[in-house]
C-alpha cells in the first residue's frame, strides 16, 4: 500500500508556548494596560512551554501512521499544526497533498438546523465543495443510519446519532491525507466496528492516514507503524507492536514519580509543605481490581502555617481525565524541616479495568478554613488489571464506565407447565407460582 | 484530484513554516473557500429568522420603533427638524436604516470568532470567513427595511432623483468602514473579552456623534467641524441624500470613503497578523 513517495515531511518541527504566570495573566484589556502603565519595561513573568521539540518525521504515501502518548505528551499539539490550526514555532512541515482533519466530532453542528443542513455545513467547514457533498450524502446518511431524520432539528437527535452523523461526513472527506484524533470513542459498540471498517477501507484506497488513539486495540489493527511522543519529543518510531510495547512500559513506570520540579498551578503552591514523591502500588504500577493498594507520598516541610496540622485530598482521574471520585484523609502533624512519608491505602472502589492518574492536594485545615498548600492535578499513574475470576472485565470498554458495580446474584427459574409461558405476561399468583 | 496526481510527487503541495511579523491578507483564500463563506451566511440567516417567532417583521419593528422614539425625543421635545421638507419621522427612519447596517454589520462581525471558538481552535479554514460572513444576514436585515423605506418615502412625498442611483456606494461605503472595525474588533476579542462590553457603550455614543437623528446643517458651526472628523458623518449624509433628496451632495462622503478603504485594509491587515494566534488563545 506504502510507497516511496512522501505524504509528509517534517523536520525540526517546534512548537512553544508561553504560559504567563498567574500575576502576569491579564484577561481584560484594562488589566494589560494598567500592567504596562505600571511597569512599563518589563512584559510579565513568562514561562516557556515546549509542546513539541524537534520533531523529524517522514510518512509514506498510503501509510498509516499511528501517534501514542500520553495525555499532553503533544500529540494533538502536532495533529493541530499539521492541519494548520496552530502554527509552529520552529522547523518546517511539507504536506504532499490536501489535508483533511478531524479533531473533534461535530465540531460545527448546529442544534437548530436539520439534520441535512449540518451535513452541508459540517461538511463544507471540513473543506469539502458543494459538489463532493451532492454526490456522496446519500451515502453519508446511509452510514449513519440517519434517513428518516433528515429534516428535523438536530437537537431532537439522540446524541449517539448526533455523533453518528458527525463522523460519518467526516469519514467520506475526500483528501489525500487525513488527520484523526480519538474519534473512534464514540457510538456503541456497533457503530464504532463500522467505523473501524471504514477506516480499514479509507487505507486500503490508498490514503495517507494519521491516528490518534488510547485505544491500543484499534491502533494495532490500523496502523503497521507508530511514533510515540513524550514531553513533546519522538522518542520511538516503528513497527506498531514493538511501539506499543514501549508505550506500556513507559506508561508502567509513571506511578512512582518525583513531583519535587514539577510546575505547580500557583506560584505559592508548594513553599511551605512540598510534595516531593507520589507512589501508588508497587513497582509494576498494575493493580489487580480486588486488592487494596498501597499510596506513599514523600513530603518536605520547610515552614511554619497556621494549625500545623496537614491533611491529603486525592482525586483518581481516568486517563481521559474523567474523574472517578475523592477521597480526605484524616489530618496529621509534621516536624518541619525534613522529609515525612505519608502512607495511606488507596480507596480503590471497584475500578474498572484500565489506566487512571492521581490528583493530589496537600491542605492545612484550620476552624473550618481550608489553607491551600500545595497542588498538583497529575501524579502517579496506574493501571487496574482485570480480576481473573470476572469473565466480562476483560472487553470492559470506555462507555460501561468508571467503575464495576457489584454483581448481581441471577436465579433463572423454569416453568413446567407450558400454559405458565403463555401467560408470563400476566401477574404473578394467577397463574404458575414464584420459583 | 485529477490535477494533483499530474503534478511532480516531489513537490510540496503545501509547506508550513512558521511565520513572523505582518502576513500577507491573502484576500484569494476568501474565494476559494467562498463556498464555505456561502455556507456561514445562510447559517446565520436561517438561525436568525427560524428561531424567532416574528422573524423578518422585527427588522422592519426596530428601525420603525426607533424612529417613533426618535419623533417623540428630538422632533416633538427637542424640536430638531429634518432637511427639504421630508417628514422627520422618515427623515429618522432612514438615518436609523444606514445606521442599522453599519451597526449590525460591526456587532456581528467583532463577535464572530468568539462565538465559533470550537471552530477556530479544531478545524482549519481561512478564519477571516467567519467576521466577513456576518455581512449577509446584516444586508437582508438592510434590504428589508429599505423596502419599508421606499414605503414611507413614497407616501412622505421626499424629492428622490438619479441620486438613488448612487446608493449601492454609500452601502458599499458604510460596509467597509464597518468591516473593518468588526474584523480588528473580532481578533482582539479573542485575547480580551471585556471587547464585548465597550462595545455597546461606544456604538451608542457613535450614534449620538453622527448625524442620524440632526442634520450635519442643524449643528452649530464649531460643532460641525468636529461631527466632520467622524468617518460616518459624511456617508449618513450621503445616505439620506440620495434615499430622500433634496439636499447638496454632501462632499464629506468622499472623505467616509477614503476612511472606508482605511479601515478595512488596516483591519484586515491587523487581523491578519493576529490570526497565527487564535487557535492557541480563544
Amino acid at each position: 500500500m506504502s510507497s516511496d513517495a512522501p505524504a509528509i515531511r517534517i523536520r525540526g518541527l517546534g512548537k512553544r508556548y508561553r504560559i504567563a504566570h498567574r500575576d502576569a495573566q491579564h484577561i481584560t484589556l484594562a488589566e494589560t494596560m494598567l500592567q504596562r502603565l505600571r511597569h512599563p519595561m518589563s512584559r510579565g513573568q513568562r514561562e516557556d512551554f515546549w509542546a513539541l521539540r524537534d520533531i523529524d518525521l517522514d510518512i509514506a504515501r498510503g501509510e498509516a501512521l499511528g501517534i501514542l502518548g500520553r495525555n499532553g505528551a503533544g500529540k494533538s499539539t502536532l495533529l493541530k499544526v499539521l492541519s494548520r490550526i496552530t502554527h509552529p514555532t520552529t522547523g518546517e512541515v511539507d504536506l504532499y497533498g490536501r489535508v483533511g482533519g478531524l479533531l473533534e466530532v461535530g465540531t460545527g453542528f448546529h442544534p437548530e438546523l436539520t439534520g441535512r443542513e449540518n451535513v452541508y455545513l459540517n461538511g463544507s467547514i471540513l473543506g469539502m465543495r458543494t459538489r463532493e457533498i451532492d454526490q456522496r450524502f446519500d451515502e453519508i446518511v446511509d452510514f449513519a443510519g440517519a434517513e428518516r431524520f433528515l429534516d428535523t432539528p438536530l437537537k431532537r437527535f439522540s446524541s449517539g446519532m448526533q455523533v453518528r452523523l458527525a463522523f460519518s461526513v467526516a469519514a467520506f472527506l475526500d483528501t489525500e491525507i487525513l488527520i484523526i484524533d480519538e474519534v473512534l470513542a464514540v457510538g456503541d459498540a456497533d457503530f464504532q466496528a463500522k467505523c473501524l471498517g471504514k477506516m480499514g477501507d479509507l487505507l486500503n484506497g490508498g490514503r495517507t492516514v494519521l491516528f490518534v488513539s488510547h485505544n491500543a486495540s484499534a491502533v494495532a489493527q490500523l496502523t503497521q507503524r507508530c511514533v510515540l511522543l513524550d514531553a513533546g519529543r519522538l522518542v520511538a518510531d516503528g513497527p506498531t507492536a514493538d511501539v506499543l510495547a514501549e508505550y506500556s512500559k513507559a506508561r508502567e513506570r509513571l506511578n512512582d514519580v518525583s513531583t519535587w520540579d514539577l510546575p505547580r498551578p500557583e506560584s505559592h503552591l508548594g513553599t511551605i509543605v512540598k510534595l516531593a514523591r507520589v507512589r501508588v502500588g508497587d513497582s509494576s504500577g498494575v493493580i489487580p481490581q480486588t486488592t487494596q493498594s498501597n499510596v506513599q507520598l514523600e513530603v518536605v516541610r520547610t515552614g511554619s502555617f497556621d494549625g500545623d496540622a496537614l491533611r491529603v485530598v486525592y482525586r483518581i482521574l481516568r486517563h481521559d481525565g474523567i474523574p472517578v471520585g475523592t477521597a480526605i484523609t484524616s489530618g496529621v502533624v509534621l516536624p518541619a524541616g525534613q522529609r515525612s512519608v505519608l502512607d495511606f491505602e488507596l480507596a480503590s472502589a471497584d475500578l474498572a479495568p484500565g489506566h487512571y492518574y492521581l490528583a493530589i492536594w496537600i491542605d492545612a485545615g484550620l476552624e473550618g478554613v481550608v489553607i491551600p498548600l500545595d497542588h498538583l492535578p497529575v501524579t502517579a499513574h496506574f493501571q487496574v488489571v482485570p480480576d481473573a475470576a470476572s469473565p466480562f472485565a476483560h472487553v470492559w470498554a470506555n462507555d460501561w464506565g468508571v467503575t464495576t458495580l457489584p454483581s448481581s446474584t441471577l436465579s433463572a427459574c423454569s416453568a413446567k407447565d407450558p400454559a405458565v409461558g403463555q401467560h408470563a405476561t400476566q401477574p404473578d399468583g394467577q397463574h404458575g407460582e414464584r420459583c | 484530484m485529477v490535477a494533483m496526481s499530474s503534478r511532480p510527487l516531489d513537490e510540496p503541495v503545501l509547506r508550513i513554516r512558521p511565520r513572523r511579523g505582518f502576513a500577507s491578507l491573502n484576500l484569494g483564500s476568501l474565494w476559494t473557500h467562498r463556498e464555505l463563506l456561502q455556507r456561514f451566511t445562510g447559517r446565520d440567516l436561517t438561525l436568525r429568522y427560524r428561531q424567532t417567532a416574528l422573524g423578518v417583521i422585527w427588522v422592519v419593528l426596530q428601525p420603525l420603533l426607533g424612529a417613533g422614539a426618535f419623533s417623540f425625543v428630538f422632533g416633538a421635545i427637542a424640536g430638531f427638524s429634518s432637511s427639504g421638507g421630508t417628514p422627520y419621522f422618515v427623515f429618522a427612519f432612514a438615518g436609523l436604516t444606514a445606521w442599522g447596517l453599519f451597526y449590525n454589520v460591526l456587532t456581528r462581525a467583532s463577535g464572530s470568532l468568539v462565538a465559533n471558538a470550537p471552530l477556530v481552535s479544531k478545524v482549519f479554514f481561512p478564519r477571516l470567513i467567519l467576521p466577513c460572513s456576518t455581512v449577509g444576514s446584516s444586508l437582508v436585515d438592510f434590504a428589508v427595511a429599505l423596502v419599508m423605506l421606499a414605503v414611507l418615502v413614497l407616501i412622505g412625498g421626499a424629492s428622490t432623483g438619479w441620486a438613488l442611483l448612487t446608493l449601492p456606494l454609500w452601502v458599499a461605503v458604510i460596509i467597509a468602514q464597518a468591516l473593518g472595525i468588526g474584523v480588528l474588533l473580532s481578533a482582539l476579542m479573542v485575547r480580551y473579552r471585556d471587547v464585548q462590553y465597550v462595545l455597546p457603550v461606544a456604538s451608542q455614543l457613535l450614534l449620538f456623534a453622527s448625524p442620524v437623528a440632526y442634520t450635519l446643517a442643524a449643528v452649530s458651526h464649531r460643532g460641525r467641524a468636529w461631527l466632520q472628523v467622524n468617518p460616518l458623518t459624511g456617508v449618513l449624509e450621503a445616505f439620506r441624500w440620495s434615499t430622500l433628496g433634496g439636499q447638496e451632495f454632501p462632499v464629506s462622503a468622499l472623505y467616509s470613503a477614503g476612511w472606508a478603504v482605511v479601515l478595512v485594509l488596516g483591519g484586515f491587515a491587523l487581523f491578519a497578523r493576529m490570526e497565527r494566534q487564535f487557535a492557541d488563545v480563544i
